[in-house]
């Protein structure tokens, strides 16, 4: 493994050593999750593992709050110029880890970056330029009026710019994202977070400590040093909390939540997550799918409260619409509409009393439960005479056949990249285009222009309560059409020994504040 | 011999060519290395666009081409996942499944031998039929309920309530069934010995050596009872055999006819199946991996599999062959010098 250090690494070790550690920062962290960081650049992929990286070894300019509001990070305040323009102020005196400070300039830098990341750039599609005031003052400016510039800013995490620039030895360039084989970037880490990385064997460890320059003085966090291994095995994981090989656990799975319940030593945090399990219904190549009768009889057949009790043992929410609970579009209104009578009865009316047979897929390692879920929604869907044809497939499988619409009903979940309601319809319910990306796994092919219209209409509208009314209005709307079948939210899980308080730390997005957890 | 091992060598080469074409064959079966790379919502064009940049969108023969003449120039390729030459991912984590499988080996040696030879020599003693009795069970239980069982036993520790506290018989059951738990669970630890290239060991510390004991104990219990139940009927078997029954009637004394005269013979078959199974043990380390998180080649072969790390599957496959070919050839060598009678090509004596 020293092998593995970077030159870079072994060097800021030599440059952070003669300064005092900070006097709390003492605490060891053994943690595991289910997989580690596939990179250091936190560019190169947009998924769970990179965000929580990113929140370890950088910093955003704002971040979200446990109940989805905003907090100052680098960027001290903000303010809006005009409809397009938003400026930041950047807070002062914040050191990177390799020692040089943060400066309007990286922000810039990072901005363009990130336009130029083929995961990111689709988010940042609606921002037309990053304008640098002065060292400490910048402004984000978008093409149209854009009420999800604050969403987007939490992904902004400033890289160093002057680290990050210029050629390595083998002559490649640094600021270079590659998707596979390695780059300057994905080996090589300068933030401003609260964790340096010391350590780094893929697949087997991560180690992180504490960055003595840190900025946020005010942070309650005392942990120095965070070892984290990858146990993706779901039993192992467990064990080695209970076994006390490590302090920290993510996720835990629903079968061991009554386990480490009962565990005297360790603490259990559950939350409600954000993903959405939804089956879609394929009416290019089911007719009768084209009939709403026959939808909102599905809809009226699968008992989602029973789904969530049985088989997800309480670890889910169960759900009508895409938005959870905090998100503006979020409809308290709408609730599962299980009647197996008057599902029957829509079946009659529209003719298909008889039913038919339709094919399904559903993955079986990607969702908790995925396959068991799936098997339940068959089992009700018969009860309405639909027979369906199961076959379930391991991910790598899956997502394959997804993209070919393999199947007359296919399950996917989705959570929602921007935090926000809209991001469910655009990939999920708008009519498929090949051209623009819309509706890229809408494998219903449900389309209503109408509805597309309204939520382009709330994607530039900047008034909260008006663009709120009509995210809820769509979901009303798909509601009634019985677009897509939602089953639930899937919940979040974490475990920890009793001394290791991870509860204020832990958000809905499932990105631990690690630089905040304090250790008894 | 030097026939004997160019035949050998010709046969690693066909074996690896046929693995080769079989793991590129299916590779359609696999999934989708892109799914892995990206995230959900990135578009079709730039999902094609990286494709492209692989080479994913070739046909197949035309990959396997590409990938056959740079396989005969010694480069099997880079991993998806790792951004590496799979061999070097492979050589980082072969170590490790090294480690595990000596450390079973050495379990199994030092166990099977002497309980076989007593249960051969002693059928009806009642320790000999315990340990056959244990080694039936032994051998219908998967191996990783073996090791969750061990974990929950060793590691985790269990309390035992099931007998009155307040009678004193039954707190002396309750705590003689209770265990306390603490061996490791998971991993290598964090002590290895660096010994050459990318080997760091864990033969040489404490650490290293108790995160090594549940792996190998769960791994050599698949293997265990059936190498006592082989020595011991070989051993019978050769019990019965004039030479035996001539070297006690000489009047030499029991224990060189044992372990001298009949183990030897005894040891044989042994070998030969031996062999066989330390290539089965390579495979079997795939499962024990998974459920120690063991950093060995067996756990990042399932990892591949998942992300749809197309060469680094064909390399482990490769690798794999080729680990079996080594294994019988020198079984095959050690055969010969056991029993000098074996010609080695084969051939009538």
């Amino acid at each position: 493994m020293k092998t593995l250090l970077t030159a870079f690494v072994g060097s800021m070790a030599l440059a952070t050593a003669p300064m005092a550690m900070s006097a709390e920062a003492n605490k060891e962290l053994k943690m595991a999750y289910d997989a580690d960081p596939v990179s250091l650049d936190i560019h190169e992929q947009l998924s769970g593992g990179m965000l929580q990286l990113s929140h370890m070894t950088f910093d955003p300019l704002i971040r979200w709050t446990k109940d989805l509001g905003f907090e100052p990070r680098l960027a001290k305040s903000w303010e809006r110029i005009d409809e397009n323009t938003m400026r930041f102020e950047l807070r002062e005196g914040v050191n990177f880890h390799s020692g040089n400070e943060l400066t309007a300039k990286d922000v810039k830098f990072t901005f363009d970056r990130l336009k130029q990341s083929q995961d990111y750039k689709a988010i940042f599609k609606p921002f037309s330029e990053l304008k640098v005031i002065d060292d400490y003052t910048f402004e984000l400016v978008t093409t149209e009026p854009y009420p999800l510039l604050l969403n987007t800013a939490t992904y902004i995490f400033p890289l160093d710019s002057e680290f990050y620039t210029g050629k390595t030895e083998s002559g490649k360039d640094k600021s270079a994202i590659t998707k596979h084989g390695n780059s300057f970037a994905s080996e090589n880490l300068s933030g401003t977070g609260p964790y340096v990385i010391t350590g780094r064997q893929q697949g087997v460890r991560v180690e992180f400590e504490r960055f003595d320059d840190y900025w946020d003085t005010e942070s309650p966090g005392n942990v120095g040093k965070i070892v984290l291994t990858p146990i993706k095995e779901n039993n192992t994981r467990v064990s080695a909390l209970l076994s006390g090989g490590v302090d920290f656990i993510a996720p835990v799975p629903p079968t061991d939540l009554e386990r480490i319940r009962r565990d005297k030593n360790s603490d259990l945090v559950t939350m409600s997550g954000t993903r959405i399990i939804l089956f879609h219904m394929n009416q290019d190549r089911v007719e009768a799918f084209k009939n709403p009768k026959v939808r909102e009889a599905i809809a009226y057949a699968i008992n989602q409260e029973g789904i969530a009790a049985k088989i997800m043992k309480g670890f889910a929410t169960p759900a009508a619409q895409m938005s959870p609970d905090g998100y503006q579009g979020h409809n308290d209104s709408l609730a599962p509409r299980f009647d197996v009578e008057k599902a029957q009865q829509l079946m009659k009316e529209a003719g298909y009393e008889d039913g038919f047979t339709i094919s399904m897929m559903a993955p079986n390692n990607r969702y908790v439960n995925d396959d068991k879920i799936a098997q339940a929604v068959a089992a009700m869907l018969a009860r309405i005479n639909i027979k369906v044809d199961l076959k379930t497939l391991p991910k790598a499988q899956y997502w394959p056949e997804y993209d070919a619409r393999a199947a007359d009903m296919m399950m996917i979940g989705w959570h929602a990249d921007t935090e926000d309601s809209a991001n469910f319809f655009e990939f999920l319910t708008f009519c498929p285009d090949a051209e623009s990306g819309d509706g890229q796994y809408n494998a219903g092919n449900y389309c209503n222009p109408d509805i597309d219209e309204l939520v382009n209409k709330a994607n530039v509208e900047t008034d909260l309560d008006k663009r709120t009314a009509m995210l809820k209005e769509v979901e009303q709307r798909l509601y009634d059409d019985a677009a897509f079948v939602p089953l639930h939210w899937q919940d979040l899980a974490w475990a920890s020994k009793k001394n290791v308080k991870i509860e204020p730390i832990l958000n809905v997005m499932n990105f631990p504040y690690l630089g905040d957890l304090v250790v008894e | 011999m030097l026939a004997f091992l160019v035949q050998r060598i010709s046969q690693a080469v066909l074996v690896m060519f046929v693995i080769s074409v079989i793991a590129f064959a299916i590779q359609d079966g696999l999934g989708d290395p892109l799914q892995q790379m990206v995230g959900m919502s990135v578009s079709q064009d730039e999902r094609e666009a990286i494709r492209e940049e692989m080479g994913l969108n070739d046909p197949l023969v035309v990959q396997y081409v590409r990938f056959a003449g740079n396989a005969l120039q010694g480069d099997l390729g880079i991993s998806y996942f790792y951004g590496k030459p799979t061999m070097d991912v492979i050589l980082e984590h072969l170590p490790a499944t090294l480690e595990l499988v000596i450390g079973a080996s050495l379990i199994i040696v030092i166990f099977s031998v002497p309980i076989g030879v007593f249960a051969a020599i002693r059928p009806q003693a009642w320790l000999s039929k315990f340990f056959m009795g244990v080694s039936t069970v032994g051998i219908s239980i998967p191996v990783f309920l073996t090791a969750i069982v061990l974990i929950q036993i060793f590691s985790i520790g269990v309390t035992v309530d099931w007998f009155p506290q307040d009678a004193g018989w039954g707190q002396w059951l309750n705590a003689a069934l209770s265990t306390e738990g603490g061996l490791p669970s998971y991993g290598r630890g964090d002590d290895l010995t660096p010994l050459f290239g990318t080997w760091e060991s864990g033969f040489f510390s404490q650490g290293g050596i108790l995160h090594l004991i549940l792996p190998s104990v769960s791994l050599a219990s698949i293997m265990l009872p059936l190498f006592i139940r082989l020595i011991r009927a070989e051993m019978m078997e050769v019990l019965q055999s004039d030479y035996i029954r001539y070297a006690r009637a000489k009047g030499l004394s029991s224990s060189r006819v044992y372990f001298l005269h009949a183990l030897k013979n005894t040891m044989l078959p042994v070998i030969t199946v031996g062999g066989v199974q330390i290539g089965i043990m390579v495979a079997y380390t795939i499962l024990t991996e998974t459920v120690f998180q063991w950093p060995g080649v067996g756990l990042m072969f399932l990892e591949a599999i998942t992300r749809s790390d197309i060469p680094l599957i064909v390399a482990y496959l490769m690798v794999v062959g080729l680990i079996f070919v080594i294994t019988n050839t020198v079984v095959d060598l050690i055969y010969g010098l056991v029993n000098p009678t074996v010609k080695l090509t084969g051939k009538k004596a």
